[in-house]
């Protein structure tokens, strides 16, 4: 089967380029996560492979086996040295274009030319050295392999060199007098400041302060230069007419499946660069089973990716957090004290599913996610909140069209909905959406302050943040199953003697 | 090319890392009394003797070399001055030469390098001048090879290699530059060569091959060629300029090092001059090594109380030879004091390649000499003055080492006797016994007598001598401590003996 692409498996899947980011991208702070990870990466335009979930798991297990390649071993370094250079080789055709000498523009493509050869040679040894076992690299390293043994890429690589080697015997002298510049080619004259250097040597004390003068290095020419450079060709004629020749031939050398392959990779590497800084701070990932039509999800040590990022950032410690679901369990309703994590709760589950769904490795040490046909999220607007009635009704055409859309293979986030009119209205709505939900059999996470909806079926898992024993105003964000009965303050005070049910287990075991 | 007048094999070192203590050896042993009098109101020459005093040497082979060298500017006085002058004015005429604003210029940077090398040479000569004159009268390893170099080193013919140069670097047959194709093809590599080298072939290319000649020429009203071809003269003669600042600097340094060397030696003249004048001895020390324990001497003297009395002073005799603890008790206003200090200035002097203020010295040298005294009350809480006390023994205990040496002055008597006595006890043993030397003046009965009764064969005990009239000599001799410090006669003294 010949390559057809990093990022897909099958030769009728790719990515439109123009896509958006899904609607729930900001309630999940996804856009803060792809925003990190492309930041460094402007320049190939990776937003859109972040934006295209995959609904199959075997187009998931193609990328996870890719990722895995290159995070074994020093395959990750190898491609992004590949990628440093066909960087600077798009620089260097840059700067050809911005020239006006004609010579100059020519080393500047000679040079593109050449760090090209040089980044697919040693792309090829590198993977070559690599056991890859992924079928996308396997299939890429085919198809290079066949590449770089061809005529066109073997001929291409002698004449740089041959040229290469021809420009660097290039010498010549300069004679300035008055407003007069002789050139000629070089005789073997001696280095004159080496002389002056030697005759002062005696008095030398140790190390001494550099006196030579930084120049301005603009690429271009003035006409002096450019004056000498036509005079220079002139000496060398032969050689600057294969350089000539050579140019006029070479124009289209750039691969096109090379340079797809460039951009393509690049979803991986900004990934894998973007977690680096967590893994270093103690955080793990995981590939993580992906589940379908089971419903059984789990994650342990899991994290809010955007929350973990700017914490370490500030060398932060980051709360992590378990959770699962099992049986005929769906639905996370999340209460307790207010930031205590019940937001951050519910986004790392939906961020956790979609970074899942698009073959990332996700945060925990170990995760089983449900391939999800949809994801669709309800957070509170706070810029409605001044016309209450207009807000109950936008809040519930909002949740009637989530409702209307999402089938039994939709996961949906809720966020403090109803909280805009009186409590009582509030049980009413919630437990009518909830049935719905129940009904539907969604994967969901509600977060609420309204405890009933814990135990209205067998299907809801009540989950409660909790606070910091004898100190409220420090939160632990750890978010813990427990009956939402009330009790939270009563624990605290248990947790602070160390007699809840798990501190005490573990003092009278040790 | 280096002076190596203080050090055999290396420079002086001005910035080098003085003692942590420098502070309270400076205040207890007033040292700049001495220094003020090296320096004879030259701030340079105070700072140079201030180093040089408070980096003691330990190593018996360069403090001898600086006392031959220094016996040397004692019978030479008038030439040594004169070579130290000649640095100075070398160094004073350089920084005269001006930079100008134009100094970011490889031309401009290379012009004023020309003008100082030209300065340079002239002081140069002068110095070679005077080895040529004088050298004969000089009989210490450090000047024999000091002006050996000079007429090794400075021969007519490598003076006039340098005038070549000189001349070559104005370029009066303009800059030959070789240059090869850098990034973009521009010029890189440029290197300097002298035009004249390839003359002949030159023409003959010219006249025998018939080539076409490459070359143009900048219209004279064409601003941006003008500037364009300045740079490229610039490239080629950056490195030269740069070599040529360097080789300027590295001449200043020769003699910024030859003026600081010889500014100790010079400050150690001033004093000699002011003693004689005084009629006070001194003698070049025989210093032995760390590890042995020796200290004799004859006319000891406080050179500092001679240069502040202006008269001279008592000086005292000890032959202390084997002696780890020296214990001084005695008579206030005895002399004690007088005495401790005259120790570590002698001390400090001999570390440093000076002559003593003695007749004869010998002692063995210290690796660090320390100095405990009693401060002047500064706070009226007792407690706090011994906190005091003891926080800058702690400070010492963190940089001190076996063959040190501490001079202790009334220390540890903030508190009462008994306590005062305990603590200083537990201190001096715990020295002694890593192989510290101890002076100790104190008033604290116990704890002298205490050493006493012990017998100990490395200790010795001294007292500041009273006649029997009471009156004071303000020698200090062997003798075991007694109970009374004679308060009483102070007291008489001040209150008259009617009370």
């Amino acid at each position: 089967m010949a390559f057809h692409s990093v990022l897909f498996a099958r030769t009728e899947d790719s990515i439109t380029e123009d896509l958006e980011a899904p609607d729930f991208f900001v309630d999940l702070n996804l856009d803060q996560i792809i925003d990190a990870i492309t930041a460094r990466k402007q320049e190939y335009n990776l937003k859109p492979f972040f934006y295209a979930p995959l609904h199959d798991i075997d187009a998931i297990k193609y990328r996870h086996e890719i990722m895995q390649d290159l995070e074994s071993g020093v395959l990750l370094e190898n491609v992004k040295s590949f990628a440093r250079k066909l960087h600077t080789m798009r620089e260097a055709l840059t700067q050809a274009d911005k020239l006006h000498v004609q010579y100059q523009k020519k080393s500047w493509f000679l040079r593109a030319v050449d760090i090209y050869c040089s980044a697919v040679r040693s792309l090829t040894h590198d993977l070559s050295l690599a056991n890859l076992r992924s079928r996308g690299l396997s299939g890429f390293y085919e198809y290079l392999t066949n590449y770089v043994k061809s005529d066109y890429f073997a001929a291409l690589f002698a004449e740089t060199e041959k040229l290469k080697a021809d420009l660097s015997t290039v010498k010549y002298c300069l004679h300035i007098k008055g407003n007069r510049v002789t050139v000629r080619k070089y005789e073997g004259e001696s280095d004159y400041s080496a002389q002056v250097e030697k005759t002062f040597e005696k008095f030398k004390q140790g190390a001494a302060k550099d006196y030579r003068v930084e120049f301005a290095t603009w690429p271009d020419m003035n006409h002096v230069e450019a004056n000498i450079l036509d005079l220079v060709a002139q000496l060398y004629a032969d050689i600057f007419h294969n350089l000539d020749d050579y140019c006029a031939k070479n124009a289209d050398y750039l691969d096109e499946t090379i340079a797809v392959f460039d951009r393509e990779i690049q979803f991986y590497v900004a990934y894998l660069e973007h977690i680096a800084a967590l893994k270093r701070a103690g955080l793990k990932f995981c590939y993580p089973e992906i589940s379908n039509p089971s419903k059984d999800v789990y994650d342990c040590e899991g994290f809010d990716l955007a929350l973990a990022y700017k914490l370490v950032t500030e060398n932060l410690p980051v709360v992590r957090n378990d959770f699962y679901l099992k049986g005929d369990e769906r639905v996370f309703v999340v209460s307790g004290p207010n930031q205590g994590g019940k937001t951050t709760f519910a986004r790392t589950f939906g961020q956790l599913h979609y970074l899942a769904s698009i073959g990332c490795p996700v945060p925990g040490k170990e995760a089983r996610l449900y391939l999800c046909d949809r994801i669709f999220t309800h957070f509170e607007k706070g810029e409605n909140i001044k016309n209450l009635r207009g807000k109950l009704q936008d809040d519930l055409a909002r949740i009637r069209s989530i409702l209307n859309q999402a089938t039994p293979d939709s996961i949906l986030i809720m966020n403090e909905v109803f909280t805009s009119t009186t409590l009582q209205d509030g049980v009413f709505l919630s437990k009518k959406v909830m049935e719905r939900v129940i009904q539907l059999d969604l994967l969901c996470v509600w977060v609420t302050f309204i405890d009933e909806l814990a135990a209205m079926s067998s299907k809801t898992v009540s989950v409660v943040s909790t606070i910091v024993p004898g100190k409220p105003a420090l939160r632990t964000y750890k978010i813990v199953r427990r009956p939402a009965d009330g009790l939270t303050y009563a624990i605290s005070i248990a947790e602070k003697y160390r007699l809840t049910y798990d501190c005490l287990k573990e003092r009278i075991s040790s | 090319m280096k002076a190596l007048l203080m050090y055999r094999d290396r420079d002086f070192d001005l910035q080098g890392e003085l003692p942590p203590n420098l502070e309270a050896l400076t205040q207890d042993l007033e040292l700049n009394t001495l220094f003020n009098a090296m320096a004879r109101e030259d701030k340079f020459l105070f700072e140079v003797a201030r180093r040089a005093v408070l980096s003691s040497l330990d190593d018996l082979d360069t403090i001898r070399y600086r006392q031959d060298i220094l016996r040397d500017c004692i019978k030479n006085p008038a030439v040594v001055r004169r070579i130290y002058s000649v640095a100075q004015e070398a160094i004073e005429s350089e920084k005269k030469v001006y930079w100008g604003f134009l100094s970011r210029y490889p031309a401009t940077i290379l012009s004023r390098s020309i003008e100082v090398l030209q300065m340079f040479v002239g002081k140069l000569k002068a110095l070679r001048k005077i080895a040529d004159e004088y050298a004969d009268a000089f009989e210490s390893e450090g000047f024999s090879t000091f002006f050996g170099m000079l007429k090794e080193e400075l021969s007519d013919g490598y003076f006039a290699d340098i005038q070549d140069h000189l001349r070559e670097l104005k370029f009066p047959s303009g800059v030959l530059v070789s240059a090869e194709l850098g990034e973009g093809f521009k010029g890189a590599q440029y290197t300097l060569h002298k035009p004249q080298e390839n003359k002949e072939s030159w023409i003959k290319r010219i006249t025998a091959k018939r080539e076409p000649l490459h070359t143009f020429a900048i219209a004279d009203r064409d601003e941006s060629g003008a500037r364009a071809l300045s740079e490229l003269k610039d490239r080629g003669i950056n490195l030269v300029a740069s070599v040529l600042a360097q080789s300027t600097d590295h001449i200043l340094s020769f003699f910024t090092m030859l003026g600081t060397e010889l500014a100790f030696y010079i400050g150690c003249l001033n004093l000699y001059e002011q003693l004689d004048q005084l009629g006070e001895p001194v003698s070049f020390p025989r210093p032995v090594t760390s590890s042995e324990r020796r200290h004799s001497f004859v006319g000891l003297y406080d050179v500092c109380l001679a240069l502040t009395m202006k008269a001279q002073v008592v000086g005292n005799d000890l032959s202390a030879d084997n002696k780890d603890l020296v214990i001084i008790t005695g008579a206030n206003q005895g002399g004690k004091s007088t005495f401790l200090r005259s120790i570590g200035l002698a001390q400090l002097m001999m570390q440093c390649g000076m002559f003593v203020p003695a007749e004869s010295f010998c002692a063995n040298t210290c690796r660090g000499l320390f100095t405990h005294y009693r401060r002047e009350e500064d706070t009226a809480m007792n407690s706090g003055k011994l906190d005091e006390e003891l926080s800058r023994m702690s400070d010492i205990a963190d940089s001190i080492k076996t063959n040190a040496m501490v001079l202790f002055n009334e220390s540890f008597a903030a508190t009462n006797e008994r306590e005062g006595s305990e603590i200083a006890s537990q201190i001096v043993s715990a020295l002694v016994e890593t192989g510290i030397k101890v002076f100790f003046v104190t008033h604290l009965y116990e704890f002298a007598r205490g050493f006493y009764d012990k017998g100990m064969e490395n200790a010795i005990f001294l007292r500041a001598e009273r006649q029997t009239d009471g009156s004071r000599t303000f020698r200090v001799s062997e003798g075991k401590p007694l109970q009374t410090s004679y308060g009483e006669d102070l007291y008489k003294r001040i209150f008259g003996t009617d009370y």
